[in-house]
């Protein structure tokens, strides 16, 4: 593994493909990078402003050095929960480890980058963040098939810790290509007065996502965010979901969704939430807009309650494009596939997810820039 | 020069027959108020002529400052000039007031207001309303406003509004009546504006008067009058003693 000095040295192709998907080459507004390629960690810089608040670097690297990880490495995701994860547990290329310090306010944004450029690789990684103590941090993580790569899969670990009154704000951005098998298997486990947030946007074609991570909220009043983009095109398979298990006294979920599909796509958009305890409460959101008929969303709520006095509860729509709302754009001196994309733009409102104000428009911007090159 | 001539035009609306056989025409620069009974087809006739997909022209024809329009899409009727302003405008999540302006401005989403836009967006009191999703939870006079400045930005050759003056404050009302009178004014464009309470004829000159009733149009000149003559003898009645039109329509 190399680690070179700024990201802005590595190669051009390279850096090009990662700020499409909303990676920051200038690093200024960031508190740390990590960059992985195909099978290993290229670049990994921590902010100087930012050095005594976390900790950042290959997580294979990190297993070796910190043999305390073991309480923490495969713990919330099970080894042999399926084949995919089975192949990540036998070998592996890295990863990234973070760990943001007991109360340490990280500021800026932490960035990390998975890519593939490589041709039928399948890429395996394990994660694991850890947010200890009174920490707050938002992390923002890019994953990208280089374009020039062709038929390559992402199997990703990713096992996060929220501690006692951390708040953690992940958000994730999925630029994979249309031809990548994607099965990331996330879990993270939230203690009392935690808080994680999840913010997922895939807005690229993409051969086949699955994905199903789950939230444990045994803290009391601990609290998990799931909020998805989802706009599925051109024979995308998007099998997308979040499940929260409300254990502990107080503990709350929400889960929101935006799910668009055109061009041939299926998505199954799918949320459960189950309350058992009997002071729990969530709830869950499903809006998806079918633009035409050669495609499907299927969304899938569970609402699951084991004691009296959980309060679950669900609102879905899923329709088309109301043609109200086309004329009156037309009306505008739009053309009808111009007020279309308006719409569909409008209706993956980043502003859904409730992020800081600074934060929202950055990650509007990257949908943005998404959106518009394709 | 006539801005627009309506020969003939029967429209059907969810495979109803709601207009038959309607014939009138719009000059440049004037004002026409349209009256008539609700359910006598006012909204149909101008979403017909906006070329909204649900009000089907059937048979006759609409011409558009000499083109034949009848076929177009709404798109094109809008690039040609037309411009319709929504009884009920819809809620569009995620798209904002801004966005919308600049649509109708022809520009991009990061344009700037310049100075002139900005003292039409502050004096339609829309300032606070430029980030928020367009009509969602807008109030029945901020829709209203926000649905003339639209059709204002839009720099059309003919405006069709849709009771400008129907939930909206004195307030309001003067200020969307004085706009589209300058905008009438100091152009050679037209409007045609529905109503029902005929407040907005206090703040506006308007030379013409079309009233429908029964599928039938009639026009006449003296909208004030007409309006008057309304309140007192209704609709039928007031078509069967004014002298109508004749020449221009």
């Amino acid at each position: 593994m190399s680690e070179r000095n700024q990201l802005k040295n590595l190669p051009r192709n390279i850096l090009n493909e990662a700020h499409k998907a909303g990676i920051d080459l200038n690093e200024n507004n960031r508190s740390g990078t990590i960059f992985h390629l195909d099978q290993s960690t290229i670049y990994s810089r921590i902010n100087e402003l930012f050095k005594d608040k976390l900790e950042l670097m290959d997580s294979r690297v990190a297993f070796q050095k910190y043999p305390w990880l073991e309480k923490y490495r495969w713990k919330l995701v099970s080894r042999d929960k399926d084949e995919f994860t089975t192949r990540v547990s036998k070998d592996f290329s890295g990863g990234y480890f973070m760990r943001i310090l007991p109360n340490a306010e990280v500021t800026f944004p932490l960035q990390s980058c998975l890519m593939i450029s490589e041709k039928n690789l399948e890429q395996r990684i394990h994660n694991i963040i850890i947010a200890e103590e009174g920490s707050k941090a938002h992390i923002m993580t890019s994953c990208v098939q280089h374009q020039e790569a062709k038929k390559a899969s992402h199997l990703g670990i990713s096992e996060i810790y929220v501690k006692k009154g951390a708040t953690l704000n992940f958000t994730m951005i999925h630029n994979w290509s249309k031809d990548t098998l994607v099965r990331p298997r996330s879990a993270v486990t939230i203690e009392d007065d935690g808080t994680f947030v999840s913010n997922y946007i895939c807005i690229t074609p993409v051969k086949d996502v699955q994905m199903y991570p789950s939230a444990i909220c045994d803290g009391k009043n601990s609290k998990v965010i799931f909020n998805s983009i989802i706009y599925g095109h051109e024979k995308s398979n998007l099998d997308i979901g979040s499940r929260a298990l409300l254990n502990g006294t107080g503990s709350n979920a929400e889960m929101i969704s935006r799910a668009i599909a055109r061009e041939g796509a299926n998505l199954i958009v799918r949320g459960a939430i189950e309350g058992n305890n009997s002071v729990c409460k969530g709830h869950l959101e499903c809006n998806g807009l079918i633009i035409d008929k050669d495609s499907l969303i299927y969304s899938i709520p569970e609402l699951i309650a084991r004691k009296s006095g959980a309060e679950i509860t669900h609102e879905a729509a899923v329709g088309k494009i109301s043609e109200k709302e086309i004329s009156y754009l037309m009306s505008r001196k739009l053309s009808k596939d111009q007020a279309i994309s308006m719409i569909v733009r409008g209706f993956m409102d980043v502003s859904i997810m409730g992020l800081p104000k600074s934060l929202n428009d950055e990650v509007d911007r990257i949908v943005d820039m998404v959106a518009n090159s394709n | 020069m006539n801005l627009l001539e309506v020969e003939n035009v029967t429209v059907k609306a969810d495979n109803k027959i709601i207009l038959r056989d309607i014939s009138f025409t719009i000059k440049e620069k004037e004002n026409y108020i349209l009256f008539g009974p609700n359910g006598s087809g006012k909204t149909t006739i101008i979403n017909a002529i906006q070329g909204i997909p649900n009000y089907k022209i059937v048979s006759g024809s609409v011409k558009f400052m000499g083109n034949d329009i009848t076929k177009k899409d709404i798109d094109e009727r809008s690039k040609l000039g037309i411009a319709m302003g929504f009884q009920l405008p819809p809620e569009i999540k995620g798209v904002k007031l801004s966005d919308m302006l600049k649509v109708c401005l022809g520009k991009k989403s990061d344009y700037d207001f310049n100075k002139e836009e900005k003292k039409s967006i502050e004096a339609f009191k829309l300032t606070d309303l430029l980030n928020r999703d367009i009509n969602v939870e807008f109030s029945g006079g901020e829709k209203k406003r926000a649905e003339i400045l639209q059709l204002i930005f839009l720099n059309p050759r003919l405006l069709l509004i849709d009771e400008p003056d129907s939930g909206v404050d004195v307030e309001s009302l003067k200020l969307i009546a004085s706009e589209i009178q300058s905008f009438v004014d100091r152009t050679r464009n037209s409007s045609l504006i529905i109503t029902h309470k005929g407040d907005i004829l206090d703040y506006m000159k308007a030379e013409y008067a079309c009233v429908l009733i029964e599928g039938k149009m009639h026009c006449f000149e003296n909208p004030r009058k007409i309006f008057e003559n309304i309140k007192m003898f209704g609709y039928k009645e007031c078509i069967a003693c004014q002298k109508r039109i004749e020449k221009a329509w």
